[in-house]
């Protein structure tokens, strides 16, 4: 067991450092196409994370995750669009964007279970998407071209590559250590609970209702963030960074790596686009082999590939 | 003033009546049994008073307090706890973990963030003392899904035992156990008993004449007797309609 946690605990700890270091292993190895591969990599594993949090943890299958990345993006590009430039009071923006969106979608998504969940976190976050495809004023589906970079106090600047990379990363671990508290915690307790046995859970006195809203609200300002970095990184914006086939890659990730495990996200992401990066130099056909690939995962690796590690761990005692 | 007083509850499913006008009470320290043969409603009653489900007609008060609308979770707040007849536990938590939630829900809100809940003395040692009076604490680190389905029907148990209720409602609680574990049960029940008021729902006819105080008699959705063991004991319309079929 011990050997086991080693082995567990030692890839995490390996990808980490990957992570922490990868800007000078990139520099050293010269491939500075890399670094933007990686920093992308780095901000799907933070709306990954956060829908694990309400997928994983709390048993929420949203549909429309990719909304937030969205309006994350949109809460740049728009005041960018007015030369507003000023990082914090966009990433404001963005926090109440997404807060009151989860807010007011969570409220009447969470009256429903099971697959009336999974559509109608769809069909808000569609509803979205077409708001947008239909303003003409930002771009419609074309979307909009950010001119500059949010600006961000102390002279921070998020034009230098690696510069844009770090905040990422440190989001990114911001974020984890958050939701590593919260699960940890009475409020997790509450989430964790419900996710399996909610009529159970409110027999014990618990109006779990309140708390799954806010769980939700949590994971969509956390996804917004990561839409709010997604804008800056690529310069551009456009409705379909919210497309539904973005939220159903984002669920992929988080069951490839392990739904309700922390780094499952992480370890997802990082597989999910590694793969489709080789794979799609191979064959132009690759999301066919992806796709068996992807189902394998699901119905031969209970866990993901965070609970084949520890599977692993185990067994080697 | 009684603890539980139960006025004409009524429920149908689809025109059939599952509890039909039934009235009872419970005391303060009282057992109070319910017994009747399958499909007699009384698992309906149940639901009824802790609210998974909505009566169509009749009133609940608890300690004087009208409950008849209120949403489930406000009830267990008020003291009402309930063990399901078919085991209902927390199957991604540990022992010790499901008997934890139980104590956290009766101790203020859950909008708490950042301390981890294994650092929290006033939920582990409580939920701890509880697993063993039920005689789980060997099993506290396990999870759920590791357990014998008579551990389950003690956790079912303890986690009710857990919210410190005034009335406790168990919905068979012996049901499927060995006999070395209802014996086990009984005990733990009888020690129990008095502290708080009890309604309990059993088949086993040994185990409800030990530990009664008042019985009713349902069949059919109806309360055809209620009184102290010994009446039921010679009530002839109850031999006839249940005792007689032992
Ligand atoms: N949700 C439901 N929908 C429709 N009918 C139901 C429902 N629940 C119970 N019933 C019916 O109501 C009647 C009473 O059921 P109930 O489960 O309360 O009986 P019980 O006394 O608990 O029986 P047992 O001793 O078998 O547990 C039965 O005829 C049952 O089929
Ligand atoms: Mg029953």
């Amino acid at each position: 067991m011990i050997a086991g946690l080693k082995l567990h605990g030692g890839v995490v700890v390996a990808i980490l450092l990957l992570l922490a270091f990868a800007p000078f292993i990139i520099d050293w190895i010269d491939k500075p196409f890399y670094l933007d591969l990686v920093t992308r990599m780095v901000i799907l594993a933070i709306a990954a994370a956060s829908l694990n949090l309400i997928l994983g943890y709390g048993g929420m299958i949203s549909f429309g995750h990719a909304a937030y990345l969205g309006i994350g993006a949109y809460s740049i590009g728009i005041p960018a669009y007015y030369g507003e430039y000023d990082g914090l009071y966009q990433l404001a923006i963005t926090i109440i964007a997404c807060g009151s969106f989860s807010l007011l979608t969570g409220y009447v998504c969470l009256r429903t279970k099971g697959v009336y969940f999974i559509m109608i976190t769809l069909a808000f976050a569609q509803m979205m998407f077409f708001a947008l495809v239909s303003i003409e004023e930002y771009g419609a589906d074309d979307g909009l071209v950010i001119d500059l970079r949010s600006e961000l106090p102390f002279g921070f600047s998020l034009e230098n590559s690696v510069s844009m990379y770090y905040l990422c990363f440190f989001i990114l671990l911001f974020f984890l250590f958050i939701i590593h508290r919260l699960v940890n915690s009475r409020f997790g307790m509450v989430i964790r609970g419900s996710a399996v046995n909610d009529s159970r859970m409110q027999s014990l006195g618990f109006p779990t209702f309140r708390y799954r809203l806010l769980c939700f609200v949590i994971a969509g300002v956390m996804c917004g963030v990561a839409g709010w970095l997604l804008g800056n990184f690529t310069n551009f914006i456009s409705p379909e960074m919210m497309d539904w086939t973005r939220s159903g890659e984002l669920i992929f990730m988080v069951v490839l790596g392990g739904a309700g495990s922390l780094f499952g996200p992480v370890l997802g992401t990082a597989a999910f686009v590694l793969i489709e990066e080789v794979l799609s130099g191979f064959t132009i056909y690759w999301q066919l082999y992806f796709g068996l690939f992807l189902v394998a995962v699901v119905l031969f690796v209970r866990g993901g590939l965070d609970g084949l590690l520890s599977k692993f761990s185990r067994s080697d005692k | 003033m009684a603890l539980l007083e139960v006025n004409n509850l009524h429920k149908s499913f689809g025109g059939i009546s599952a509890t039909c006008d039934v009235s009872i009470r419970v005391e303060k320290g009282e057992l109070h049994a319910i017994i009747g043969p399958n499909g007699a409603g009384k698992t309906t009653l149940i639901s009824q008073l802790t609210g998974d489900l909505e009566s169509d007609s009749g009133t609940v008060y608890l300690d004087g307090k009208n409950i008849t609308r209120l949403p489930m979770h406000k009830r267990a707040r008020l003291g009402m706890a309930r063990s399901f007849q078919i085991t209902s536990v927390i199957d991604n938590m540990s022992v010790i973990e499901n008997v934890m939630l139980s104590v956290q829900a009766q101790s203020g809100h859950s909008f708490r963030f950042w301390q981890p809940v294994s650092a929290q003395q006033e939920l582990t040692e409580t939920s701890h003392e509880i697993l063993v009076n039920v005689g789980l604490q060997s099993r506290s680190l396990h999870r759920t899904t590791e357990l014998s389905h008579g551990e389950r029907r003690q956790l079912e148990v303890a986690m009710a035992l857990a919210m410190r209720p005034k009335l406790l409602l168990l919905d068979e609680p012996m049901a499927g156990m060995g006999s070395d574990e209802s014996i086990k049960m009984i005990d733990f029940i009888s020690s129990i008993k008095g502290g708080t008021g009890i309604l309990l729902i059993e088949h086993d006819m040994d185990a409800v004449f030990k530990l009664a105080d008042r019985i009713s008699v349902l069949v059919e959705g109806n309360i055809i007797a209620s009184g102290s063991p010994e009446q039921i004991r010679d009530d002839k319309q109850v031999r006839r309609a249940y005792l007689g079929d032992e």
